[in-house]
């Protein structure tokens, strides 16, 4: 008798195998192809709308990245967030400006390099060494985008004259119809503004301090509420708000592309910019990938993205970005004011001086103004 | 023998009672306890430090804002639930006494569906039929009437809390109203009883067990409640929940937020306990 000698691999399958090879297939081809190509997962600490797809879809698609979003609502809730995680937790951090120093202090962020990054580009000369963003002569943070914060109305209610003052929050015919964001830093930074003390805004003396406190009290008789940004955006888009306190056009330009009558202007006693910054997380070891993201995020390609955030609009800081967002959304760029020569272009109210940078309380502490915020809310 | 018996029973009736001990202990014991020792600790650089200071609760109890908050949720807690009852009686008595078993069926099951839904989602609903352009001014208007601020006002607020609260009154009313003996109705009507003073006299003290309850668990889901005073009343005047949330956005000062909120559950404590003693208390007998 021959004994059959046929390989059996070559053998035709009977359909057990071929059930139990199908199966094996199935199950291990995902760690087949994620070994082959794996996608770096790059954790992000940002304010809402940073790591949605219209920001980082093209730079996840061109650098197999993926970017894990946690999201905050303030500089403590970051600042908590980032204190309660491990080392390296983080790798990409939007912080606000004001709270760059206090991450550095506290040892979060990474030095970057400054070489790396545009600076020969900015719309301004305060965007190269914004405060905080540099400490003895280093680097931590890049500043990414910024917006205006003014007086933001209802143009049926307030006319454009009278938005031209704080004062308008206070005029009769808007009363119970002023709404704040709930969030004392911009509202009593606008409050001061109001009372005169210009750029020294944030560093109030005692008395100052207290004619804060007296001129924010006579408007509560006019105040409607205190929201977050979705009762915001609904107060002034159902016209239940006429007036806000505390915001700009990163609410209202949001509204007016929407066709809603709203929209933010910087009163002649001037306003208060936001300033949001990437910094790298302390013990991240994706610090390449991320450079390479603030990179193009500072890119024309990227400023133009920013500006266009479906989330909530901010203007562009580099000189590239600008003419980027001109040529692809010119009606953006006219709706934000952002061509030379238009009233209110970012660039110009700075260089007027009617632009402040927010900060902190400088002579109170932040729980003191908080702790004001909670009485007037119950006033 | 007697003794090795009651120990068998016990041990058996302690292995189903286990479960509910060790989650009772895990969830709310155990957290309950954390809450108690993180009102002591104090916060640097955002960070909690384990320690045992006092301030949080001085610092809370000096405050004025503290304790408007506190008596304001009180205030409207208790209105809600005033009005919850009030609203929800008739509604209860009716399915109790003059709908089909089948109807009272369908109605608590309409009753029920409402909690399908995220209460958030209900909640911002009401901005469509509140708002000043919305569905209730526009009905209004075509009667000559309005409009009328509705939103981000005491008025708004409560319509959030009878979202919440109104159909799990309804149905622990209707529920406690079914189970009353018709006889001792109908003996008291026999007996000359108007149909006011049977409510009053007859149906009220037979359903006192339920309604109590119902009234305490209307006042508990009001108070602890952040959804309706902040979206529909506009944090106008801040709630404890609202200040709770202030407290930790600011400084992260959860051990404060801790003292606020046992502070409201003390509170809730003493109403429930007051509430329970009451819904059990027997008549004293002439």
């Amino acid at each position: 008798m021959v004994k059959n000698t046929n390989n059996k691999m070559f053998r035709m399958p009977n359909r057990r195998n071929l059930l139990k090879i199908s199966g094996a297939a199935v199950l291990t081809t995902p760690f087949v192809s994620r070994a082959w190509a794996a996608t770096t997962e790059i954790n992000m600490l940002a304010w809402y709308g940073h790591g949605e797809p219209d920001m980082v879809a093209e730079f996840e698609a061109a650098n197999n990245v993926k970017f894990v979003s946690k999201y905050y609502a303030g500089g403590d809730n970051m600042m908590a967030l980032i204190a309660q995680s491990p080392p390296g937790t983080y790798d990409i951090i939007l912080s606000d400006g004001e709270f760059v120093q206090q991450l550095n202090a506290a040892g979060y962020i990474e030095e970057l390099n400054a070489a790396d990054y545009p600076f020969d580009d900015m719309l301004h000369e305060d965007f190269t060494k914004f405060p905080g963003h540099w400490a003895d002569g280093k680097l931590y943070s890049m500043m990414l985008r910024g917006g205006h914060l003014g007086v933001s109305y209802n143009k049926n209610a307030i006319s454009a004259k009278e938005a031209e003052s704080y004062s308008c929050f206070w005029k009769p015919e808007v009363k119970g119809k002023v709404g704040h964001f709930d969030w004392h830093l911009p509202s009593l930074g606008m409050i001061s503004l109001y009372n005169g003390n210009g750029s020294n805004l944030w560093d109030l003396s005692d008395a100052e301090w207290n004619d804060v406190q007296e001129t924010t009290l006579s408007l509560r008789p006019q105040v409607g509420g205190f929201f977050d940004y979705g009762g915001t955006f609904n107060g002034l888009k159902n016209g239940e708000m006429l007036a806000m306190c505390g915001i700009g056009d990163w609410i209202t330009g949001v509204l007016e592309k929407d066709g809603a009558p709203v929209g933010s202007v910087i009163p002649k006693e001037g306003g208060i910019q936001f300033t949001e910054s990437y910094c790298i997380g302390k013990g991240s070891d994706k610090a390449g990938m991320v450079t390479k993201f603030i990179q193009y995020m500072l890119s024309p390609v990227g400023q133009v993205k920013s500006a266009q955030m479906a989330a909530y609009p901010g203007f562009c800081v580099t000189k590239g970005g600008r003419a980027a967002l001109i040529e692809a959304d010119p009606a953006e760029a006219k709706r934000s004011h952002q061509m030379d020569g238009m009233s209110n272009e970012p660039i110009a109210l700075i260089n007027e001086g009617r632009i402040h940078y927010r900060d902190i309380p400088k002579q109170q502490s932040l729980e003191d103004w908080n702790d004001f915020w909670s009485e007037y809310k119950n006033s | 023998m007697p003794t090795k018996k009651s120990q068998k029973i016990d041990i058996y009736a302690m292995t189903w009672r286990l479960p509910i001990i060790i989650w009772q202990l895990l969830f709310f014991v155990g957290p309950v306890i954390f809450m108690i020792a993180m009102s002591f600790f104090l916060v640097k650089n955002y960070r909690m430090t384990e320690a045992f200071e006092f301030i949080n609760w001085s610092k809370m109890f000096s405050k004025n804002y503290f304790w408007d908050s506190y008596f304001y949720t009180v205030t409207i807690a208790s209105i809600s639930t005033i009005l919850a009852m009030l609203l929800a009686f008739p509604a209860s008595f009716a399915l109790a006494f003059k709908a089909s078993e089948k109807i009272r069926r369908w109605a608590i099951f309409l009753l029920i569906i409402p909690f399908f839904t995220s209460y958030l989602v209900r909640t911002f609903s009401w901005f469509v039929i509140l708002s000043e352009k919305g569905v209730v001014n526009a009905l209004l208007g075509y009667i000559g009437l309005g409009p009328f601020t509705m939103l981000n006002t005491n008025f708004g607020t409560l319509v959030g809390y009878m979202t919440l609260t109104l159909p799990l009154v309804v149905i622990l009313q209707t529920i406690t109203m079914a189970n009353i003996d018709k006889t001792l109705i109908e003996a008291a009507r026999n007996l000359g009883c108007k149909p006011l003073s049977t409510i009053w006299r007859v149906i009220i003290p037979l359903s006192k067990t339920g309604l109590i309850v119902a009234a305490i668990f209307c006042f508990i889901l009001s108070f602890g409640d952040f959804v309706a005073p902040f979206y529909l009343g506009g944090s106008q005047e801040p709630t404890l929940p609202i200040l709770i949330l202030d407290t930790t956005k600011s400084g992260q000062q959860w051990p404060r937020a801790a003292v606020v909120a046992i502070v409201m559950m003390i509170t809730l404590f003493t109403v429930a306990f007051i509430g329970i003693a009451l819904a059990y208390r027997k008549k004293a007998s002439k």
